[in-house]
C-alpha cells in the first residue's frame, strides 16, 4: 500500500513512444488525479490536443497508478469527447470513461426576453401591491386579535410587551441620546451666528424650539429605532423562520400575530413617543449648552422662554408623530420578517428591506403630518 | 500499530466545555483507505471529535495530525492543500442557499482557478450524474428540494474534488430507510471506485454494519473499544452491549450475519 502513497504526487507525463510493429504510441504515466496534475492543467490539455489530432495513435493508460473524476474529464476533453480507436486501460478506470460517455447535458439557461423592461416594470409594480395587501391583512388580523384580547383580558401578552419596550425603548436611550445632543449642539452652533449677524440672538430660543420639538426630534428618534429595533424584529421574525420556531408556534395553535407581532407593535407604539421626548430633550440641552457659550444666553432664560413662543401643541404632534412612527415601523419590520423564506440571501435582503422601507415611510409620515397640521402651532 | 500508516492521528486529547468534560486521553489512528465509524451515546462527543479533526474547534490539550501534519501552524497554502483533500459531508447538508445546485457544486471547483468553466460543467454534470440528481434540478436552489436530494448534492459537493478524505456526519440521519439504504449503497459503490478514506459518525446501526471497516466507540469520556466490528462487539461495556445486542441491534446484526 505505501508505495501508491508516496506515489500519490508523482506528476502526469505523456509520452510518444514507438510500440510494436511500429505503431506510434502514447504512454500516460503517472497519477491522473486533481491534486497531480495541478496548475499543469492548461499544458496538458495542450498536449492532449496535439496528440489527438492523429486518429490511428494508440493510448496507453494501464501505467496509470491513479486516477479521478477530474482526470477522466482532462483527458476525455483532450480526446474530443469520444473514446479514441485504439484504447488500452486498467478495468477500474474503464468505469470511468463508461460514465463519461453517458453524461447528462446540462439544461439550458433561461433565455432573456426582449420584452424585460415591461417584465421589469410588471413585476415591481405587483410586488408594491403585495406589500400593500400584506401590511392591510396584517394591521386587519391585529384589530381581531385587539378584538379577541378585550374579550379575554387575561390572554394579554404582558411579558412579550414589557420585554419589547424595554429593549426597543430602554436600551435605545443611550445612541438617542448620544446623536440628539451632537444635532443640539451643531443646530445651535450654526443658527447662532447667522442670528448675531441681525442682533436677533433671542430668536435662537424660537428656532431651537420649534424644530427640535416638532420636527429635528421625533425623526432622528424614529430614523434611528427604524434601523434599531426595526433590523432587529425583522432578522428575529427571519431566523424564526429559518429555525422552524415559527412552524412549532402554530402547531402549538399560538398564532404569530398575538404573540409576536401585537406585542412589538404595542410596546413600539408607547415606546417611540418616549423615546421622541428623550431624544428632544437632550438635543434642547445640547442646543442650551452652546446657547450659553456663544450667544451668553443663560439657562433659565432659555427656560422659561420656551412655553412662550413654542405652543404646546408642537409637543403634542410632536408624540404623536411618535406613536404613529413607532406602530408603522412595527408594522413594517413585522411584515417583513415575517415573508422571509427559509434560505440566508432571503434574510439580508428581507432585513435591508425592512429598513430601507420603515425609514422612507416614516419620512412620508412626517410629510403627511406637516401637510395636515401645517396651520397648528404655528404663528 | 505503524504510525506511518496513518491518515488521521489524534494523540492525548482532552475536550472540555467550562467544567464540562466530554473526552479525556482519546489516541486514534485512521488508516488509509479504511471506513472508521465513531459511534456513541448522544452527548458522548462524537461530533465534537469529528470537528476537532476537521480543525473547526481547538482541543483543550493533544494534538490532531491529518496527512501526516498537525492541524495549526500551516501557512495559507498548506492549508488549502489540506482543505482541498478533505471533504465534508455535514448533517444538515449544509448547502449554501445563496447558490443553486449546480454552483453549490461547482463552487470548490473554481475556488481552484485551475480548471476552465467548460471543464467545470462537464464535472459537475458527471458528479451529479454519480449521485443521480436529474440535470433539471441543476438550476434550482436548495430550498426547492427535499430533504434527501439535499443530503445527495451535499454528497457530491463534498466529493467535488475527488477528495482522499471524505468525513460523514451522520450520513443517513433525517433519510427514510429505502433513501439511506441507497444513500449507503452509494457510498459504497463510490468508495469501491475511488478509493479514499472514510471517517463517519453515526447512530444509524445499518449504516455502520454495512459501511465499516472499523469502529471507534466513545463512552464515558473515553474511546472503549476501537477494531473491526466483531472486536468491538465482543468488548466487555455497557454502552456496547447495550447499542449492539438490544432488541434492534440484534435484528440488525442477525440480518448481516454475514460479515461477522
Amino acid at each position: 500500500m505505501m508505495p501508491e502513497i508516496q506515489g500519490s504526487n508523482s506528476p502526469l507525463v505523456l509520452r510518444r513512444v514507438a510500440g510494436a510493429e511500429g505503431i506510434p504510441c502514447v504512454m500516460v504515466e503517472g497519477n491522473c488525479t486533481l491534486t497531480a496534475i495541478g496548475e499543469r492543467i492548461q499544458q496538458i490539455a495542450t498536449e492532449l490536443s496535439q496528440f489527438a489530432t492523429e486518429p490511428e495513435l494508440r493510448w496507453d493508460l494501464t501505467q496509470v497508478a491513479r486516477m479521478d473524476d477530474a482526470g477522466a474529464v482532462l483527458l476525455w476533453r483532450g480526446w474530443g469527447n469520444q473514446r479514441p480507436r485504439f484504447l488500452f486501460v486498467r478495468p477500474e478506470h474503464e468505469r470511468l470513461f463508461d460514465r463519461l460517455e453517458e453524461t447528462w447535458t446540462p439544461p439550458s439557461e433561461a433565455t432573456l426576453d426582449r420584452l424585460w423592461p415591461i417584465m421589469v416594470l410588471g413585476k415591481a409594480v405587483f410586488l408594491l401591491w403585495e406589500h400593500l395587501v400584506g401590511l392591510v391583512i396584517l394591521m386587519g388580523q391585529l384589530v381581531l386579535e385587539i378584538k379577541y384580547l378585550a374579550g379575554r383580558p387575561s390572554r394579554i401578552p404582558w411579558r412579550e410587551i414589557s420585554a419589547n419596550l424595554y429593549r426597543t425603548g430602554a436600551q435605545a436611550l443611550g445612541i438617542t441620546a448620544l446623536v440628539g445632543f451632537l444635532i443640539g449642539v451643531v443646530l445651535s452652533y450654526l443658527s447662532s451666528r447667522q442670528l448675531q449677524i441681525f442682533g436677533a440672538d433671542i430668536f435662537i430660543v424660537n428656532i431651537l424650539g420649534v424644530s427640535v420639538i416638532r420636527e429635528l426630534g421625533p425623526m432622528l428618534a424614529a430614523i434611528l429605532v427604524a434601523g434599531r429595533s426595526g433590523s432587529s424584529m425583522t432578522a428575529q421574525l427571519g431566523v424564526m423562520r429559518v429555525t422552524e420556531e415559527l412552524d412549532a408556534l402554530t402547531v402549538m395553535g399560538i398564532p404569530h400575530s398575538l404573540r409576536l407581532i401585537l406585542p412589538k407593535v404595542i410596546a413600539l407604539g408607547l415606546a417611540m413617543p418616549l423615546v421622541v421626548l428623550w431624544t428632544s430633550a437632550v438635543a434642547l440641552i445640547g442646543g442650551m449648552v452652546v446657547a450659553e457659550f456663544q450667544l451668553g444666553l443663560g439657562y433659565k432664560f432659555f427656560l422659561s422662554k420656551l412655553p412662550d413662543v413654542v405652543a404646546v401643541s408642537n409637543l403634542w404632534l410632536g408624540l404623536g408623530k411618535g406613536i404613529v412612527c413607532g406602530m408603522a415601523i412595527a408594522l413594517i419590520s413585522c411584515h417583513f420578517g415575517l415573508r422571509i423564506k427559509s434560505n440566508t440571501e432571503s434574510l439580508g435582503e428581507g432585513t435591508t428591506n425592512s429598513v430601507v422601507t420603515s425609514i422612507t415611510v416614516v419620512i412620508i409620515i412626517d410629510a403627511i403630518f406637516a401637510v395636515i397640521f401645517s396651520d397648528v402651532g404655528l404663528r | 500499530m505503524p504510525k506511518d500508516n496513518c491518515i488521521i492521528e489524534v494523540e492525548g486529547l482532552y475536550t472540555r466545555f467550562g467544567n464540562h468534560v466530554v473526552h479525556e486521553n482519546i489516541g486514534l489512528c485512521v488508516q488509509y483507505g479504511e471506513v472508521l465509524t465513531l459511534v456513541g451515546g448522544s452527548g458522548s462527543g462524537k461530533t465534537a471529535l469529528m470537528r476537532q479533526i476537521l480543525g473547526l474547534e481547538t482541543p483543550a490539550q493533544g494534538t490532531v495530525r491529518v496527512f501526516g501534519e498537525p492541524l495549526r501552524g500551516r501557512n495559507r497554502q498548506q492549508t488549502q492543500n489540506m482543505r482541498n483533500r478533505c471533504g465534508v459531508l455535514f448533517q444538515k447538508g449544509a448547502l449554501f442557499s445563496a447558490l443553486s445546485v449546480y454552483d453549490n457544486i461547482a463552487l470548490p471547483m473554481r475556488e481552484l482557478r485551475t480548471l476552465d468553466e467548460d471543464m467545470i460543467r462537464d464535472l459537475v454534470m458527471l458528479k451529479l450524474e454519480m449521485v443521480e440528481i436529474a440535470p433539471v434540478h441543476a438550476n434550482k436552489m436548495p430550498a426547492e428540494l427535499s430533504g434527501g436530494m439535499i443530503k445527495r448534492i451535499a454528497l457530491a459537493r463534498a466529493m467535488a474534488l475527488d477528495p482522499e478524505l471524505l468525513f460523514l456526519d451522520e450520513p443517513t440521519a433525517g433519510l427514510d430507510p429505502e433513501l439511506s439504504e441507497g444513500f449507503v449503497k452509494l457510498i459504497k459503490t463510490m468508495q469501491s471506485e475511488l478509493t479514499f478514506t472514510i471517517v463517519m459518525a453515526t447512530h444509524d446501526l445499518d449504516t455502520l454494519v454495512a459501511l465499516s471497516d472499523r469502529v471507534a466507540v466513545l463512552a464515558d469520556k473515553r474511546l472503549v473499544a476501537l477494531g473491526t466490528l466483531r472486536e468491538v462487539i465482543n468488548t466487555d461495556h455497557a454502552f456496547i452491549s447495550n447499542f449492539f445486542c438490544g432488541v434492534r441491534g440484534r435484528k440488525t446484526l442477525r440480518n448481516n450475519s454475514s460479515i461477522l
